[in-house]
């Protein structure tokens, strides 16, 4: 009788056991999992950004614009060719720059002006952001921004020529097509367009049509290397001119970007770089240059969750 | 006699086995609450400056016959005042393409009393389990409260990260910006689930 009741006893324990136990297990196992058991099934569309980590890959603009409300203040510098010798210090004796302001008046568009010593041109630009690469459900593979400029040279000319205002203007249009692979590298492409109001040389076009191709490589979080060249297609500019190559780093320490390179365009606008550069990079023309990006935000983000 | 007892004892097995499988899970369904659009914020203050941010796309699930808790914040979708801070904390700092969510994963200290009393009015409790953040998982205490309201589960809760206890790395440049305890909020109102949200595949 003994014996029978203590096999009651375990039965009955079993079952308390199992019916406590049981359930916990599973319920440990399945919370978390239950959670990130999405209802819609399909990862959630998300954009993607900091495709560059400045709005300038080298000389040209990159994808990027700036948030809402963050103005930029750019300072960019060209040295001269190293191959102008020990007499010119190797270029550090030339020195062109470039002051610009940016302002972003939405997330996705953004003004700028600038004036550059070279030629004593003042310019100013529309950037916005078309497309933006996203991933999750139907994701887009690029970005693509839109980016028009126009450049005023106001250098006095002695030249016999009536320089109006007109003729003293170029107009750029480009776009900015780039995508992310990765955390590190992103590519980008630019179609570009640079029509001059004025060309002085006989069987020079206004119109002159380039590719540029370009990209950064991340070696650390706040350290990338890039590269930027731009083809000029067939055309008079490009027998008579060099195709703009460039390669430099970037350094991002909180709210600067600093970057430094090497490059053959002494020009910081693309009329400039695209059109009017001369010095053969891979016979020793090659500039020493940075541009140093600061970042203030004028207006705080409004919207609040 | 002898071949009844053992009968007996099979019936009590399939008996506590129906109590096990059937009535806990039946109790299990009408106890969870979840929510996708929790809110959490993050606040640092620091002699600089200070770093406010803001998510209101936390996921969150309580189970009220065990005391267990679970949530999941996507990492991408806090929002920031500045624009620059937003990059850098996903580039930089959280690594979010990486890291894309940090996730807290635990058990309601003194569950049992807590949940009892908590159809009475607002309990404060506390939650210790493992919360993982930057890849990197450690130990955590929570402090909180909960309380039912309008059958929904009202549930605040607090507490405080160290970037260093999760390997996020601080560059000396910017170290005077960023405080060295950042302080948590977690705001829910978790949904009763009915079964067919749980129903397992």
């Amino acid at each position: 009788m003994s014996k029978t009741i203590t096999l009651l006893k375990r039965a009955a324990l079993l079952g308390l056991l199992l019916a406590g136990a049981a359930p916990v297990a599973r319920a440990q196992a399945d919370l978390l999992g239950q959670l990130e058991q999405d209802p819609q099934k399909d990862a959630p569309r998300q954009v993607v950004d900091a495709t560059f980590k400045a709005t300038r890959l080298i000389n040209g603009h990159t994808v990027q614009t700036p948030g809402e409300g963050t103005m930029v203040f750019l300072i960019s510098h060209r040295f001269g060719p190293l191959n102008s010798g020990s007499y010119e210090f190797f270029g550090l004796d030339q020195a062109t720059l470039r002051l610009g302001f940016e302002y972003a008046l939405t997330d996705r568009f953004e003004v700028g002006v600038g004036r550059s010593s070279l030629n004593k041109t003042y310019d100013g630009f529309l950037k916005y952001k078309a497309i933006q690469q996203t991933t999750g459900a139907h994701p887009v593979p690029v970005s693509v921004t839109l980016f028009g400029s126009a450049a005023i040279m106001t250098q006095r000319m002695t030249n016999g020529i009536d320089y109006t205002l007109g003729k003293r203007t170029a107009y750029t249009y480009q776009a900015l097509i780039a995508r992310k692979f990765n955390t590190d590298l992103s590519l980008q492409l630019m179609p570009t367009l640079v029509h001059r109001n004025l060309v002085i040389n006989e069987g020079e076009r206004n119109d002159v049509f380039a590719l540029g191709a370009g990209g950064r490589y991340k070696l650390t979080k706040r350290f990338s290397l890039n590269a930027e060249y731009y083809y000029l297609l067939p055309s008079y500019t490009a027998d008579h001119y060099r195709n703009s190559v460039a390669l430099g780093v970037d350094i991002e320490t909180g709210g600067h970007i600093f970057q430094m390179h090497v490059t053959n365009s002494t020009g910081m606008i693309e009329q400039q770089f695209i059109t009017q550069t001369s010095g053969n990079f891979f016979d020793g023309y090659i500039c020493f240059g940075f541009n140093v990006s600061r970042n203030f935000t004028v207006k705080q983000r409004t919207r609040r969750i | 006699m002898r071949n009844f007892l053992p009968r007996l004892g099979q019936l009590g097995c399939l008996l506590a086995g129906l109590l096990a499988f059937g009535v806990p899970s039946a109790a299990q369904a009408q106890s969870k609450y979840l929510t996708r659009a929790g809110h959490i914020s993050f606040f640092s203050a620091s002699i600089m400056e200070d770093i406010e941010a803001r998510n209101d796309k936390v996921s969150a699930i309580f189970d009220l016959t065990t005391g267990q808790v679970a949530f999941s914040v996507p990492i991408h979708d806090f929002q920031f005042k500045r624009t620059l801070m937003q990059e850098h904390f996903n580039e930089n700092y959280m690594e979010s393409e990486k890291f894309p969510k940090a996730t807290f994963t635990g058990q309601l200290l003194n569950a049992a009393q807590v949940l009892k009393q908590l159809p009475s009015g607002t309990q404060t409790v506390e939650a210790e389990g493992n919360l993982v953040v930057h890849g990197v998982t450690r130990k955590a205490l929570v402090s909180g409260t909960l309380q039912i309201r309008d059958g929904q589960l009202v549930v605040f809760a607090y507490f405080n990260i160290a970037p260093a206890d999760y390997s996020i790395d601080i560059p000396l440049l910017v170290r005077e910006h960023i405080a060295k305890s950042v302080s948590v909020r977690v705001n829910l109102t978790c949904d009763a689930v009915t079964p067919a949200l749980v129903q397992q595949p």
